[in-house]
Order: C-alpha cells, then structure tokens, then sequence
C-alpha cells in the first residue's frame, strides 16, 4: 500500500504474510492517509492502515442484501482457497487463521465437525443473537465445511440458556444431513475448543495438542457465517457482529459493524458511556482487554465492548491463601493455580513447567473464584511467560 | 464518564461475590445451634468459657500482631474467632478461666502466628490448644460437669464421664457391653444432647445441622465429614461383629465424643485440610483410622484430636501426591 491511493471495499490492503496468517481487506472505500503504528485493543502499538472514508462511494453507506444461496458449486481445494484469500480467521476471539484449520493432511483421521454456538464468555450476546438471525446461512456454512473437511457429522454445540436458538435449528435441520444440535448446561470456559469438544463428544485433546488429535475441527458459528458470505457470496472479512453491553448502558446491543470501527463510535450509538464508569473491556469479563482509551478499531477478533461501573471495577485486597482449594476445583485444565502463584513467586519457573503452567488457557476462573482475592492468573502469565522462555533457551 | 481516571487492569475484571471472611462467618453461624444448646445444658459456665476463649484468641492475635510482629491486625477476618469458638467447644464447661487462656494463647500465638498466620498454620489452632491443655491439665480437663437434664443413676453427681470414657473403663474393669451399657447413654440422648462431654460436642443433631448448612453454603464438601464418620463407623463396626461384649457397637462411635464435631468443624479446616477431593479422601480415612485405634487399644477414651492434627501434618505429602487428573492425560479417543 502507498500513501494516497485510493482503494476499493473488500479491496486486499494487506497480503497475509505466511501460511497461519492472513489476507486483510479495505472495509470501506476510501484514499489511504496513513501508514502508521497505532494502539489497538490489547494495547499495544500494531501497524495500521488509516483509511479516510470517501463519502461519496455509494458502496461505504449502502446495506447489501445477499438472498440466501444453499447450493454449494465449489469444490473442497477452491472452497479452502477462498478462505484463504478473503480473510477469515477465527471470530471466537482468537482470530486464527481458518484455512490452516481446513487443510487436513491425508494422514490425519477425521470424524466430526463442532461448530461453536456457546458464548465464549459471560455477557457476550454476539453469537446467540447472529444464530438467530442468521440461523439458515449457517447451516449452509456447516454444509460447506463438511464438504471441504470430507465429513459426514456435524454437531452444533449451545448452551440451554438460548432455549430460542436450540429450537430454531433443530426446526431447520433436517433429518438426515448428518447435522446434530446439542443442548449443553451453561458453564464458563465451556466456548473453549477443548472444553467444548469434551462436553460433546467425551474426548480429550491431549496436552499441547489440537482438536485435530482426537479427530475434531470446531468453528465458531461467527465463523461459519463469514465462510458461507465468502464462499457463497464473495464477500471477503470486512464486518462482524460485535456486542456492546454493560450493566448501567441504556441501550446495550449487538452490531454489524465494519472492521477498523473506532469502539468510541459504537459507544456513542449505546447512549455514550454512562456516569461512574471506571473500566471498559475490549472482549468479555474474564479474558478480555481493558482499555485506556475508546478510540481504538474494532478488529476481526472484537467480540464485544463491556462498560464495567466503578463499585465493580477495582479489585479487592489480596490476603493469604487459606488453602480452600477452590481454584482447583475451578480449573477446567486440572492444574492447581495456587500452586503455580506459588511457584512464580518464588520464580521456581521449571517446577512450575513441569506443574503444566503452560497449558493453562487463561480463562481467569481461578482469580474469579478466589476468596482472599489473590491476583492467581497475573502470576500463572508471569509464569508462563518464564516458563516459555526457559523451554526456548533449553531447545 | 467519571471524573475518575479509568482503571487499566489485566483480566478477569470481575470475581465472586464471595470472599475469605464470608466463608469464616459461614462457619461461626454452622456453629451457633451447637452453642446453643450447650448453653441450655450446662448454663453461664458455658457462656463464659466460650466468651473467655474467643476474647482471648482475638486479644493475643491482636497483641501480638501489633506490637510483636508490628504487621496488620488481622483479627476481623473471621479465623480467630472460629479458633476462639472451636477451642471452647473442645473445653469441658466451667474450665479455669486461666487454662483457657493458656489453650488460647498455645492455639493463636504458637500454632497460628508462629507460623506465619492465616494460611500458613500446618496444624489446626484450636485443636493444639486443646491438645496442650489436655496434657497439661489431665485431671481438670476430663472433670467433665454433667448436662442439666440427669440421666438415671447420676442424681447427685456434679461431674462424670464421658460416654467413651465410661465404656473404656468398664472394658479396663473387665465388664462386658451388656454390662456397660445399662450405665451409658442411649443413642437418642447422645443424638440430641444429654450426656457429658465437652462443651460443644454434646448434641449431634444440632452439629449435623451446622454441618449440612456448611455442606450447603459449599463451605465445606461432604467428602471429609462423611469419609471420617463412615470409617469409624466401618472400623468399630467390624470389631464390634467381632465381639460385641468387648467393643461398643458402630452407633455409639459415631455418635459419642468429639466425632461429628471433629468431622464437621475440626477436620474441615481449609488451612490444614488437602485441596483435592481425593486427598480429603485419604486424609479424612487417616483421621477415621487414627481416631479407632486410639479410642479402642490407646490409653485415652476418645482420639480424634489426635487423629486430626496427626493427619494435618501429613497435608503436605498428601497435596503433592494426590493432584487434580490433569486435563488431556485421558487415554485418547477411538477416531472412526
């Protein structure tokens, strides 16, 4: 890209620089003003391309409607390519690339494709809502993959508190597609790949390994419906569903938004932010990113805005661990955070790889829980982020 | 927005509602009904030993972190009073107000504070304090005042035995369980509280209460109350098939002495308790084991004080032997 040219939408702007990366795509029409380094969501600073909207491209302020299209022509290696060269990574929050998780090698056994309808954390409304609206796309996207991934099962995961979406798809699907719908009982981290795959299908991913290891890819339903908007539609990964939500919000909802919104934007469209606000998250309350300021893009893994009033957003003192194990009862990894505190403190960074530190997943249950309101998951990053470091130097 | 800077923080940006002092608060009302009726069996000697034992934990704990350790004073928190309370509940009613305060300070200042406070203790508080005072003290601490409510043939005594007490000396006299039995309390009694014994161990009923509220707060699982009483209850019962004129039967076991109290509140403990259900197992089966053979073949009548904090120093060893399964170290899946 040069400074001053102008692009088109869902022109490529940025080339995916090797195999588990991917291509990105102008969201709007417009003359490229900046090159520059800019503070994203996580804070830190990224390269960006600054577009500056040009107003008078009717294709910036035009809704497109796309009737639905359920006859899938492609065949599975153009299906693959087209995932590929449109952008379409991992809507869950993750954003991995969602070519790499098509391309099965010959020797790889493969039985079941998961698509991903539980929330990945609490307060978010973006997947529910989308499965609602969107519920007959998806279930084209789900044919699609099964077609590129060579499988005859599908099963789609939901927690039964979305009672409306369960009943909608199991209306929707027919009887012998091979799709399954799958009520499960509410319980946080179950949007994690592993966790999911386990509570569906009874099978763990061992340590350090991919769903792939036990037969399985899973998509995100958000997911699913970018793949059927490019493989059906043409349509590159330019706009998501992102939830922005809050206890004190007058109005909180769920957006269609281009990628590279600035989030103050989305906040201003909720009512603004209301009085006593002292925390904003980028993502949900366990995992996601406190911002230091709102005029931040929205990105392909922007799953929602949380508006966090001030009587909750401070942490409580810490005090001494009083060993009551609920940290270990929490932990959905079967590791003992207390431990791993433990061990970072004392910077006893091999002991606490060979305690697993490395596969936990950072859901934060374990600082959720904790009574004398210990920071476990700060030191468990700290940890990892040594523990990480010690393997590299030794291999 | 506020006029307050916003707070940058990492995740989780929130937490439960609960917290270590709302666990400890818990714990003090699961005690209350025992309380209760310890006070409607043996009257103010009841209230004041309790009152004695919970000012002095909180005024050593006080004292010594202020002026000794010059750290925070922590005495709000809950734990102190949980010790001051369990202490009590251990001491027979009317003890010397002096022994009290001794077992106070053994229980706060050597087994709490000595060890780094809260948290850090490896073995129960309340329960060295007693320990110390029972040998310290034999004779005063097993002068057990007798409950309100006289059961035959005790009219006129002030003091006696304790049920465990009463069948270990019958055995030691060569008197046989049918024997025995006439002069102990029957199960009923020993349910709802009328025999003697320690102050806070008297009524089973109101301490199961006490406990199922703990078990329903999640405050304490049922693993190591349930596992301590079924292996005593396992272990004396299968001497007692054995013969029965020499060994009490499982009932009396379960429901005389400190048993439910030490199962429920003592064995309990977070601090000196494993974190994994599989080593309260361990744990919980240790304490049953310890406490049978003390009670039958030692030379004290009842031993799960000495069961606990035996077990309490191997929590350690048990933590680190008994991990949780780790997640994926599941033998792998058939893929068709």
């Amino acid at each position: 890209m040069e400074r001053k040219e102008y692009v088109e939408i869902g022109q490529v702007i940025a080339k995916s620089g090797g195999y588990v990366s991917s291509n990105i795509h102008a969201p709007v029409a417009g003359t490229v003003t900046k090159l520059d380094k800019i503070v994203d969501t996580r804070g830190y600073k990224k390269q960006c391309i600054v577009i500056r909207t040009d107003a008078k491209n009717e294709s910036n302020s035009k809704e497109v409607e796309y009737p639905l299209k359920s006859e899938i022509t492609l065949e599975p290696e153009a299906i693959l390519k087209r995932v590929s060269d449109f952008g379409i990574v991992g809507l869950g929050g993750a954003t991995f690339p969602s070519h790499v998780k098509l391309h099965v090698k010959e020797d790889r056994k493969l039985d079941c494709l998961i698509i991903n309808g539980v929330e990945c954390e609490p307060y978010l409304t973006a997947d529910h809502r989308l499965m609602l609206e969107k519920a007959e796309e998806i279930l084209v996207g789900i044919k699609i993959l099964m077609h590129a991934l060579h499988v005859s099962r599908a099963i789609i995961g939901i927690e039964n508190n979305k009672k409306d979406a369960i009943d909608l798809f199991r209306k929707l699907v027919p009887r012998d597609a091979g799709i399954q719908i799958a009520a499960l009982r509410v319980k946080y981290p179950q949007g994690g790949e592993k966790q999911l795959v386990r509570a569906l299908l009874k099978r763990e991913v061992p340590k350090n390994g991919l769903p792939l290891d036990v037969g399985v890819v899973v998509h995100n339903v958000g997911t699913v419906f970018a793949i059927y908007q490019a493989v059906q539609h043409n349509r590159p990964l330019i706009e998501r569903v992102v939830t922005v939500t809050g206890k004190k919000l007058e109005n909180p909802s769920n957006f269609w938004v281009r990628i590279g919104t600035p989030i103050s934007d989305l906040l201003a469209e909720v009512g603004g932010i209301p009085e006593n606000t002292r925390k904003i998250v980028s993502g949900g309350p366990m995992m996601g990113k406190a911002l230091k300021n709102t005029d931040v893009p929205v990105t392909k893994g922007t799953s929602g805005i949380l508006v966090i009033p001030g009587e909750e957003a401070s942490r409580g003192t810490p005090r001494n661990c009083i060993r009551c194990g609920e940290c270990v009862d929490v932990c959905p990894m079967g590791l003992e955070p207390h431990l791993l505190m433990n061990l970072t403190e004392k910077t006893m960074f091999e002991k606490a790889a060979q305690e697993d530190i490395l596969t936990c997943i950072e859901c934060g249950s374990c600082s959720y829980v904790c009574p004398s309101h210990r920071p476990l998951l700060d030191y468990i990053r700290f940890g990892k982020t040594m523990a990480k470091q010690l393997e590299s130097n030794q291999g | 927005m506020s006029n307050q800077p916003i707070i940058v923080s990492a995740s989780p940006h929130v937490h439960s509602e609960r917290t270590a002092s709302s666990l400890m608060y818990d714990v003090v009302i699961a005690l209350i009904p025992a309380f209760l009726v310890s006070i409607y069996l043996f009257g103010i000697s009841a209230f004041i030993t309790t009152a004695a034992a919970v000012i002095s934990c909180l005024l050593f704990e006080y004292l010594i972190q202020k002026f000794l350790l010059k750290t925070n004073v922590t005495i709000g928190d809950g734990s102190g009073l949980i010790t001051g309370i369990l202490l009590a509940f251990n001491l027979p009613a009317g003890l010397p107000i002096w022994m009290v305060v001794v077992g106070s300070f053994m229980a706060i200042g050597v087994a709490k504070l000595s060890f780094g406070g809260l948290g850090f203790n490896i073995f129960n508080p309340a329960l060295v304090g007693r320990v110390f005072l029972l040998v310290s003290f034999p004779v005063q601490m097993t002068l057990w005042p007798l409950a309100r409510t006289d059961y035959a043939g005790a009219v006129d005594a002030v003091t006696g035995a304790t049920t465990l007490g009463m069948i270990k000396d019958g055995i030691q006299y060569g008197d046989t369980m049918s024997q025995i039995s006439s002069r102990i309390p029957s199960s009923m009694e020993m349910l709802l509280g009328t025999t003697g014994g320690s102050l806070g161990e008297m009524s089973a009923l109101a301490l199961i209460l006490g406990g199922i509220y703990l078990i329903i707060r999640k405050v304490i699982t049922w693993h190591i109350p349930v596992t301590v009483l079924a292996t005593i209850a396992i272990m004396t019962g299968i001497f007692w098939w054995i013969d029965p004129e020499q060994y009490a039967n499982p009932l009396i076991h379960v429901l005389a002495g400190g048993a439910i109290l030490g199962a429920f509140y003592m064995a309990t403990d977070l601090v000196t308790s494993p974190v994994t259900r599989k080593g309260m197992i361990i744990f919980a089966i240790g304490i049953g084991v310890i406490t049978v053979v003390i009670r039958l073949f030692g030379s004290y009548p009842e031993g799960i004080s000495f069961a606990i904090l035996i077990m309490n120093a191997f929590v350690p060893l048990i933590n680190s032997y008994f991990k949780p399964r780790r997640f994926g170290s599941r033998i792998k899946a058939k893929i068709m």
